[in-house]
């Protein structure tokens, strides 16, 4: 009877102990001859752990997508439009206001007659968007008219904009041909966060740049006498704005960019280019979402390293692009790019889906901004709230640190549990490096990473580990001294040790579920390791140390001393 | 069988003002030094930029200049409030932490601006020492903004106290609630005590060190259990013996076991403080403290606590048992029920 037991309990060790051994450090396809040495076994271990990236090397980037940025753009837009409509409607509007904060959202809109502004809501609704009662709830009062989003809206294109914005970086980071990102949403949804993960990245600046490029590109009809007359532009923003006659404000059919002109074949690139101002019609006339395609080229004709990109647009794009250039010949059109004009150029003859942006761009430049359009635009700019960069030789450091800690703790437990327990001291050690393999097996199987903290992990669970051993064997030397048999004092110290090695793991893994839960990358890599341990150490402690006395007891009949 | 400590006598419980006086008197010299430092104008904490938000910038030179001669690069550059701190495992090493700046300064480009003024920085791919004309390399960077700053603030908050009321809530489904409060209260003890150690020597406080923190919850409420768990036990084994005796005794008989097993996590967390370099020397440092005072409170706090909480409960229970049997006379019997509630607490008081 009890040969059997103790029969099934070695089986079931041994297979434990193979499998786990198999998976630290066995090799992921058939085994050779060299996964049996000393340097294949350590390829094989480095191959089956996941480092994290504090200890690997690599960069992370957390940023929050500022959708409130979004929000208001889009309430200023439909500002816009709204006024346009009403104008246009012929309901002459004289006055209004976009209301732009989180939470209140609003187009206001006044016109000259009180009496039309049912009139001028369909009116207005006839042309752009705002009718839709499940983002704008509509009220007037007098001549006023509002429209207000809703809470609901607000925080559903809220998401819909950082979703967007993840889609459009993560086919950034596939353009830049960053070797295994990852990209999630961090944190709650509700924060608008990404979370940006680049092994082996040293060097973040350029990624950063490239996934902040908002790349908003416009093409606009710029305000300018026609050809031949050069392009109006003005000295100082205040000129361009005077020569609206609108009493120093800008109407909102009109914006004020900044244009930097290039200087045609200069040879020096220290020259100043001279910077100034252009008015130009908004709504423009096509924007970025028509793009179907942008590359870098070498300019023609200009010097080695001026670069420019070329564009081609999609049909619906090019349908508009064709109709507008059709009918206006001989004017000027502006390429804008994040609200600066970078050029200026008047339309020859029609044109229909492709273009140039020349800005004197370097190669790299071009290359960068290229890929920003190609991804398309990001539906709100970006900022950077965390960005942890560790170089593999950092990591190196802290993982020799760590093992090197690791071990002289275990040393000095080995050393203390053989002198003090004797023969069976060699049971808590066998214990411990089993529960060793088995937590690195763990992390292996449940595709977990080991990072610095996690490393303090494993230094906690030998701690733990130690003190489940600690227990039963303090236990089991109690019930001697009080003068039981020593199978009943194995088997009475085993039993009551246990209620309190649970009570005392599940208190542990509890709130490492919280940790795991609720806390950031490095408190969850110490969690998971925590977990795991306590996980494996309820076997190794527990059952293996039990089954090595059990097969201790089964070798003699009646047994007079032992060895604890 | 070789041993130490066993058939101890030792009274805890007598002592227990003792106890008690020294925890609430280190606690009130942590409480003071964070007071103190916050009304004088200076940090209560030492918050790294994790939680405060900054850069902090590991530069690693061939021929090292000295913190001074570093310090000068940046004022030159603009940067005047960086601290510039040496690694003492790693001698050609250098941390430099740059505060908090406005939008879209990156702290990182601008070290990298200062730093060439000792020479050229080696390709980002690769090794410094592969690189002939470099002189330095920026090996790692932290940079965290002010919201994830205050985020990650509230949120190591948060998760301490939900894994406290996690911890209160299996204690109490185990054992009694009274045990669950007294040993939450103990860890809460422990936590306090371990952040005045580090108000007062200003340790920098980073989210490894809150790590720390929540090993040594996990920690101390292990310890106390193994005790508390025994009362459970000698208190079915031996009915008539006062709990005042019992957990005495049940903490005389764990004692080998926390001496060994404490003894040993003290030994490895020492490993850890001596060996395991600068980046784990905080945390390494949080347990140290930890490990002594979360054995030290399970004995000194929440035993006491619990007895206490326990006496009077059961003095509660006899007093209001007293006015259910005798309806009648119920002024003369409550009076006599404080009493006894007096002579039942005597021995606490």
């Amino acid at each position: 009877m009890k040969k059997k037991n103790l029969l099934t309990r070695v089986i079931i060790i041994a297979i434990v102990t193979i499998v786990g051994l198999y998976l630290v450090i066995g090799p992921r396809r058939r085994p050779t001859v060299q996964d049996f040495k000393w340097s294949g076994i350590k390829a094989n271990l480095k191959n089956n752990i996941h480092l994290g990236l504090d200890l690997q090397g690599g960069s992370h980037l957390v940023m929050r997508v500022k959708t409130e940025e979004f929000l208001r753009r889009l309430t200023e837009e439909n500002y816009v439009a709204a006024q346009n409509a009403a104008k246009d409607a012929g309901f002459d509007p004289k006055g209004g206001r976009a209301d732009t904060n989180p939470g209140n959202y609003r187009v206001v809109l006044q016109i000259a007659d009180p009496a039309k502004v049912a009139d001028a809501k369909a009116a207005v609704e006839k042309k752009i968007e705002l009718g839709d009662t499940s983002v704008w709830s509509y009220s007037a009062s007098g001549d006023t008219l509002t429209w207000s989003m809703t809470a609901a809206a607000e925080r559903v294109l809220a998401d819909n904009a950082t979703t967007q914005a993840l889609n459009i970086i993560e086919s950034r980071i596939n353009a830049l041909g960053i070797a295994e990102p990852t990209l999630q949403t961090h944190g709650a949804t509700t924060s608008h966060q990404l979370l940006l993960q680049m092994p082996g990245v040293q060097d973040p600046e350029r990624v950063k740049d490239i996934l902040k490029g908002e790349s908003r590109l416009e093409l606009v009809h710029v305000i300018s006498p026609p050809n031949p007359s050069p392009a109006q532009t003005y000295a100082t923003e205040q000129e361009a704005i005077a020569s609206l006659n609108s009493g120093g404000t800008i109407p909102p059919n009109r914006r004020v960019l900044p244009y930097t002109e290039r200087i045609e074949k200069s040879e020096d690139p220290n020259q100043q280019r001279s910077k100034s101002w252009v008015v130009v019609e908004t709504p423009a006339i096509i924007d970025g979402s028509e793009l179907r395609n942008a590359t870098a080229i070498p300019s023609q004709g200009g010097r080695a390293d001026d670069f420019e990109i070329n564009f081609s647009l999609k049909k619906s794009g090019a349908d508009k692009f064709g109709a507008w250039t059709g009918s206006h010949i001989n004017e000027y059109m502006g390429v804008v790019l994040n609200d600066e004009i970078k050029s200026v150029a008047f339309i020859r003859s029609q044109i229909f889906d492709s273009g140039q942006i020349s800005g004197r761009f370097t190669k790299n430049s071009a290359e960068d901004l290229a890929l920003t359009l190609r991804s398309g635009a990001l539906p709100a700019p970006i900022e950077y709230l965390e960005e942890r960069t560790v170089g593999p030789s950092l990591g190196q450091d802290s993982i020799r640190a760590g093992v090197r800690a690791s071990l002289v703790g275990l040393a000095l437990v080995v050393v203390f549990m053989l002198f003090y327990y004797r023969g069976s001291g060699i049971n808590a050690v066998v214990a411990l490096l089993l529960n060793m393999i088995l937590m690195l097996a763990g992390l292996i199987v449940f595709g977990a990473t080991l990072t610095l903290p996690g490393i303090a992990g494993i230094i906690l669970t030998i701690g733990m580990a130690v003190d489940s051993n600690v227990l039963i064997f303090e236990r089991i030397r109690e019930e001697l001294r009080s003068g039981k048999t020593i199978p009943s004092s194995v088997d009475l110290g085993f039993n009551r040790a246990f209620i309190t090695i649970i009570d005392t793991h599940v208190t542990t893994i509890i709130s490492s579920l919280f940790l795991f839960v609720f806390g950031t990358g490095a408190i969850r890599g110490f969690a998971v390791t925590l977990v795991i341990g306590l996980l494996v150490n309820l076997f190794s402690a527990v059952y293996v140390s039990r089954t090595i006395f059990i097969w201790l007891l089964s070798r003699k009949k009646s047994m007079e001393s032992l060895s604890i | 069988m070789f041993q130490v400590l066993h058939d101890i006598n030792i009274d805890w419980m007598g002592n227990r003002r003792w106890f008690i006086g020294v925890s609430v008197l280190l606690m009130l010299a942590g409480l003071g030094s964070a007071v103190i430092r916050q009304a004088t104008g200076r940090q209560a904490f030492n918050l790294g930029v994790d939680f405060k938000g900054g850069t902090v910038v590991t530069a690693r030179f061939k021929q090292r200049p000295n913190d001074d001669a570093i310090r000068a690069a940046l004022v030159n550059k603009g940067i005047n409030d960086a601290v510039v701190q040496p690694v003492t495992d790693r001698p050609d090493t250098v941390l430099i932490k740059v505060p908090l700046e406005g939008e879209g300064q990156d702290g990182r480009v601008r070290v990298r601006e200062a730093l060439n003024e000792f020479g050229k920085e080696a390709d980002a791919r690769t090794e410094l020492e592969a690189d002939q004309n470099a002189a330095y390399k920026i090996v790692g960077t932290d940079a965290v903004g002010a919201i994830a700053g205050a985020q990650l603030r509230n949120k190591a908050i948060a998760v301490t106290l939900a894994a406290l009321v996690g911890i209160l809530m299996y204690i109490a489904a185990r054992f009694e609630w009274t045990y669950g409060a007294a040993a939450v209260i103990a860890v809460f003890h422990d936590v306090l005590v371990t952040l005045g150690f580090f108000s007062i020597f200003q340790i920098e406080i980073s989210l490894n060190v809150i790590a720390a923190l929540l090993t040594l919850v996990g920690f101390s409420v292990n310890d106390t259990i193994v005790v508390f768990d025994r009362i459970r036990e000698n208190r079915k084994l031996h009915r008539r013996d006062s709990l005042y005796k019992i957990t005495n005794d049940s903490i005389n008989q764990t004692l080998s076991r926390t001496v060994i097993t404490n003894g040993l996590v003290f030994l490895s967390v020492l490993a850890l403080v001596l060996f395991g370099g600068d980046v784990l020397r905080a945390f390494s440092l949080a347990l140290f403290i930890g490990v002594v005072f979360g054995t030290y409170s399970s004995i000194a706090i929440a035993s006491p606590i619990m007895v206490w909480w326990e006496q009077r409960i059961e003095a509660a229970n006899r007093e209001s048992a007293v006015a259910f049997n005798q309806p009648r006379v119920v002024k003369p019997a409550a009076r006599g029920a404080k009493q006894s509630l007096k002579n039942a607490s005597k021995p606490l008081h």
